[in-house]
């Protein structure tokens, strides 16, 4: 029996018949087969995925340090949203940070049987008088989209009134199939509402976006740091550590770096449509993978102080890391990795992991779409299903004041064929024959594939990390990060290698059998012995 | 550190900031953890069960097990019986617990399905069993999720045979596994013979052996939970979290029960100890003399530390109400009392304690919040902070020292395995509290004055 079959084995005819498509062992990585995915989870088994608010507030509006985000609903959502994910935040200029607090409507049962939306204004008029913000943002829970509550037409109200920005965004949980939807409301609005409506100028020569970089236990400072080293003017960033402020301004950038590319590509190519502006995909997790990603960003402005700069940097942080790196190397060499996040980590930490000599035995995502794991190509023959179709599609079109072209068609073509510009491969070419892709992973199997792959470490959320421990293996939280980091850049290579480092040869392990236990076999030998 | 929180106070009737509360449904969850072989199910969009398994792994480092109906948009608007009947026979064919709890969100309510119905149209294998609770997340708190639970196993289990079973319940309120384990072993240590309702020792704090199990040995079982309508007798612990099941048990099977505050500090461990060696007719065991001699030993060698100091606690009522009665006994002042969790019962309990214990300028209020709390303290500031992690931002940005008790502590490990119950659980509120304020102590004095024998 190969492995997708004894992961599908114990399933009911009805389960299996969905799940079998989206388990994947591959036969041949350049030429993968195809994967089932954004779909339906089925009901009763244990998913790992989250809805589309957590996806929507939770992922892309929560970093936005100086908007006041009203949870619309009752208090849980807006709650568990409150200080949990570690997208970290410093006011800027204006001494706005919001990332600390949790703004909800608490809607109580006479709201939801006449109405919210009343309470949702008391609590807009309540957020200007006490914080005076520059603009609100209102996310809608499960229950507001039910009874009916214009969101919108109380966001009108709100620029009306009190003269700021306000934004809000129809992202109740039961949308799509997963934070996946959430992800796309949230692009869709800022493009909507926020990008272009800024007219501040870049202050140097080349600048960039970053575009699905959440500052997660500080990535995006990370990553912020070797590029201004460089010389590169970050203009903003989506969204980690990233204001409202800020974004207005980033259709001026020349060019969009796309770190996660399931939560934001909409973005980019809405950009691309209407300002002109370039992406590409980057990759600042892992050291190759960092170095891969300066050098395209160099090779897209072709400019020889550019080049210069960048290869000095690359360099210097090369030499700083080179001892700290291969020390932790010759510790983990040789160990399997099992890696399951949400929709870009998964490919992204195969790259690290591969600095580090470890190899990833088995992958997956849980909300990520077919493009995440086979590659851009195979966009036109995805095909729309019922829960997709009720996400907007948005159609921009060219901004005749701002748009304008870096690249000259010839120029860009030419590009395109050396580096990753405007292109995605995806996760499962850069896997080994013999590996297993599996799509929506849930409880049962990520048991069943630590039975089957025996790794060494396993990587993936809360929700699973304590029944991986128990079974024996360790499990780093790559979403979170266990509260450590940055793992970014050259730096974060580092501490990331400590902390898988740390969690393999901590002497705890030694201790899991107490020595009665084999007592009887330790008895039997003493006595052949004699 | 929450840098934008005014000193101003202004009243808010429409917006939340900084909640002392969360929604209905994780308290359901945990309920449901505390009965063995149990598989929490969240009728709802899968967004919500995701959510507590998190917030649960976070408290309690272990696994939170729950499964889903996973509502699609189609599904909120014809009604989620297929998805669950669906979802039940999943759980059962590939999870294999014995029974099912069920509990709706706010979605599921909204649409008004009705799971009575649902689970009679459903397939249930023979010798499983699958039961309901309805929580509403725009109502109550967790807190009430918790006992709503509690009420729907009672509903669909609990039975009256007409002979008493000897037993006595004992519903242990919203507390840590630590806490329920105290609670059993001064039970156990008075001879009576009880089940605890429920009871997550052993599941939220499972040892770790190597070999993963979905359902860990702990857990109220379900004969058990069939005979609590046997007992002779309840002890419903915290009012404002275990009275509504009891009353639910009293209506169904005519057991009758006492209500008792949570058994924290020396009053309320007292009275705990007192009702189970009335019911048990026994004698208090010297053990149990002793360990509250040792706690009031200790009271008297420690008082100077903390005497007159003030202290803001928050957090979930019946533990708050709990806190709040042993700093009176310390003889400390606690300035400000708060829960997030809508009952003004609880704010009449916390104004009897303070007079009782002739303390004035004290200050107690229900559906509170932080950042009301917070402004509060700006206003006045105390000596101490005791409640839920999320009061470390205040506590830094106010720089007041800090003892984490109640839910959720996410941000420290053991916790969960230690009670703050009992006189065992007093000693270590009095240990979390006096070194809290003597290590400031020792942080702030000159050099000059810091004393090695304290
Ligand atoms: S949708 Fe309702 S039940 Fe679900 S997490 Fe939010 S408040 Fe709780
Ligand atoms: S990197 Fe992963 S966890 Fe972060 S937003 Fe993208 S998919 Fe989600």
């Amino acid at each position: 029996m190969d492995k997708r079959t004894k992961i599908l084995d114990n399933y009911s005819a009805r389960v299996f018949k969905n799940r079998k498509d989206h388990i994947v062992e591959l036969e041949d990585a350049a030429d993968p087969q195809s994967i089932a995915a954004n779909s339906r989870a089925i009901p009763g088994v244990m998913t790992n995925r989250g809805c589309c608010y957590a996806g929507c507030k939770g992922v892309v509006l929560g970093p936005l340090k100086d908007v006041v985000t009203i949870t619309h609903g009752p208090i849980g959502c807006g709650f568990y949203t409150w200080g949990t994910r570690r997208n970290k935040a410093k006011a800027g200029d204006d001494g706005k940070n919001f990332i600390e607090y949790s703004f909800s409507t608490d809607m109580q049962e006479p709201d939801i049987v006449f109405g919210g939306e009343k309470k949702l204004k008391q609590a807009i008029t309540e957020a200007v008088e006490i914080f005076k913000p520059a603009c609100i943002m209102i996310c809608s829970t499960c229950p507001v989209g039910l009874i009916g509550d214009d969101i919108h037409a109380v966001a009108t109200w709100t620029e009306e009134t009190y003269k700021i920005k306000c934004v809000a965004y129809s992202c109740e949980g039961y949308k799509g199939v997963s934070q996946s939807a959430g992800h796309h409301i949230a692009n869709n609005s800022l493009m909507k509402y926020v990008i272009g409506t800024g007219d501040k100028a870049p202050t140097q020569k080349f600048s960039v976006n970053i575009l699905g970089e959440y500052n997660i236990g500080g990535d995006g400072w990370e990553t912020s740091r070797i590029l201004k080293r460089i010389g590169y003017e970050v203009i903003s960033v989506f969204t980690g550590d990233g204001s409202y402020e800020e974004i207005k301004n980033a259709h001026t950038a020349n060019l969009n770096l796309v770190q996660c590319h399931r939560s934001i590509n909409y973005i980019a190519e809405m950009m691309k449509t209407k300002y002109g502006i370039d992406w590409i995909k980057v990759n600042f997790i892992g050291v190759d993978e960092t170095v891969r990603s300066l050098r395209e960003m160099a090779a897209y402005f072709d400019d020889a102080d550019l080049t210069a700069r960048t290869e000095a940097v690359i360099a210097d942080e090369l030499a700083n890391i080179a001892d700290d790196m291969a020390y932790y190397k010759s510790k983990l060499q040789g160990k399997k990795a099992g890696l399951f996040c949400g929709g870009s980590r998964s490919h992204h930490y195969q790259n690290l992991l591969a600095d580090l000599g470890v190899e990833t035995v088995v992958a997956g995502y849980e909300f990520a779409h077919r493009d995440d794991y086979e590659g851009r190509e195979v966009i036109p023959t995805i095909k729309t299903d019922a829960d997709s179709k009720n996400i907007e599609e948005m159609t921009v079109t060219p901004d005749e004041k701002h748009f304008r072209l870096l690249l000259s068609k010839e120029k860009f073509e030419q590009l395109a064929k050396a580096i990753d510009l405007e292109a995605y491969a995806g996760m499962i070419k850069d896997m080994g024959n013999g590996t297993v892709v599996v799509d929506d992973f849930n409880h049962y199997e990520t048991e069943q594939l630590i039975e089957l792959f025996k790794p060494d470490v396993f990587y993936s959320g809360v929700k699973d990390k304590y029944v991986i421990q128990k079974i024996g293996v360790v499990s780093r939280q790559l979403h979170s990060y266990d509260y450590s980091g940055p793992y970014a850049g050259f730096k974060g290579a580092v501490n990331f290698a400590r902390d898988t480092t740390m969690g393999v040869s901590t002497p705890a392990w030694n201790y899991v059998t107490p020595p009665w236990r084999t007592v009887p076999t330790l008895e039997g030998k003493i006595g052949g012995e004699e | 550190m929450l840098d934008l929180t005014p000193k101003e106070i202004i009243e808010r009737k429409g917006l939340r900031i900084n909640p002392c509360k969360t929604c209905q449904p994780v308290g359901a969850v945990y309920a449901a953890l505390g009965v063995h072989k149990c598989m929490p199910h969240s009728h709802g969009s899968q967004g919500c069960v995701s959510f507590h398994r998190m917030f649960l792994s976070r408290h309690f480092k272990e696994p939170a097990i729950a499964s889903t109906s996973s509502f699609t948009e189609g599904t909120s608007v014809f009604g989620g019986g297929s998805n669950v009947k669906t979802a039940v026979k999943n759980v059962f064919d590939i999870y294999n617990p014995d029974i099912i709890a069920i509990h709706t969100t706010c979605l599921s309510e909204t649409i008004g399905d009705d799971l009575n119905t649902y689970i009679q149209q459903m397939e249930i294998p023979e010798g499983k069993i699958v039961v309901h609770s309805n929580t509403p997340s725009y109502a109550g708190s967790h807190i009430s999720g918790y006992f709503n639970m509690m009420s729907g196993f009672i509903k669909y289990l609990a039975k009256n045979t007409g002979e008493d079973n000897g037993k006595i319940g004992i519903f242990p309120g919203f507390t840590n596994p630590g806490d329920m384990r105290e609670m059993k072993k001064i039970a156990k240590l008075l001879g009576a013979d009880f089940t605890m309702f429920p009871d997550t020792s052993g599941v939220m704090d499972a040892p770790m052996t190597g070999n993963y199990e979905m359902y860990p040995k702990g857990g109220t079982t379900i004969p058990e939970i069939i005979g609590l309508g046997d007992c002779k007798k309840v002890l419903a612990l915290g009012e404002l979290t275990s009275m509504e099941p009891a009353m639910e048990l009293k209506r169904k099977c005519e057991v009758d029960f006492d209500c008792l505050p949570l058994p924290i500090g020396i009053e309320a461990t007292d009275a705990y100890v007192t009702a189970l060696s009335h019911f048990a007719k026994t004698e208090v065991p010297y053990a149990l003399e002793e360990e509250r001699g040792q706690l009031v030993d200790i009271m008297l060698d420690s008082h100077a530390y903390y005497d007159k100091k003030t202290v803001a606690i928050y957090g979930d009522p019946d533990t708050v109400l709990g806190i709040t009665s042993f700093v009176l006994e310390m003889g400390m002042i606690p300035k400000y009392v708060l829960t997030g969790t809508p009952n003004e019962k609880f704010t009449k309990k916390a104004n009897a304690l303070f007079e009782k214990f002739g303390v004035t300028d004290c200050k107690a209020k229900a559906s509170g919040d932080l950042f009301e709390l917070h402004q509060w303290i700006k206003n006045e500031p105390v000596d101490l902070l005791i409640g839920s992690s999320y009061g470390k931002q205040i506590a830094k940005a106010e720089d007041i020292p800090f003892v984490r008790a109640g839910f959720p502590v996410l941000d420290r490990y053991v916790h969960s395995y230690m009670p703050i119950v009992g006189y065992k659980g007093a000693i270590r509120l009095v240990e979390l509290i006096s070194n809290a304020l003597m290590d400031r102590q020792d942080r702030d004095c000159a050099d000059e004055d810091m004393e090695l024998v304290m």
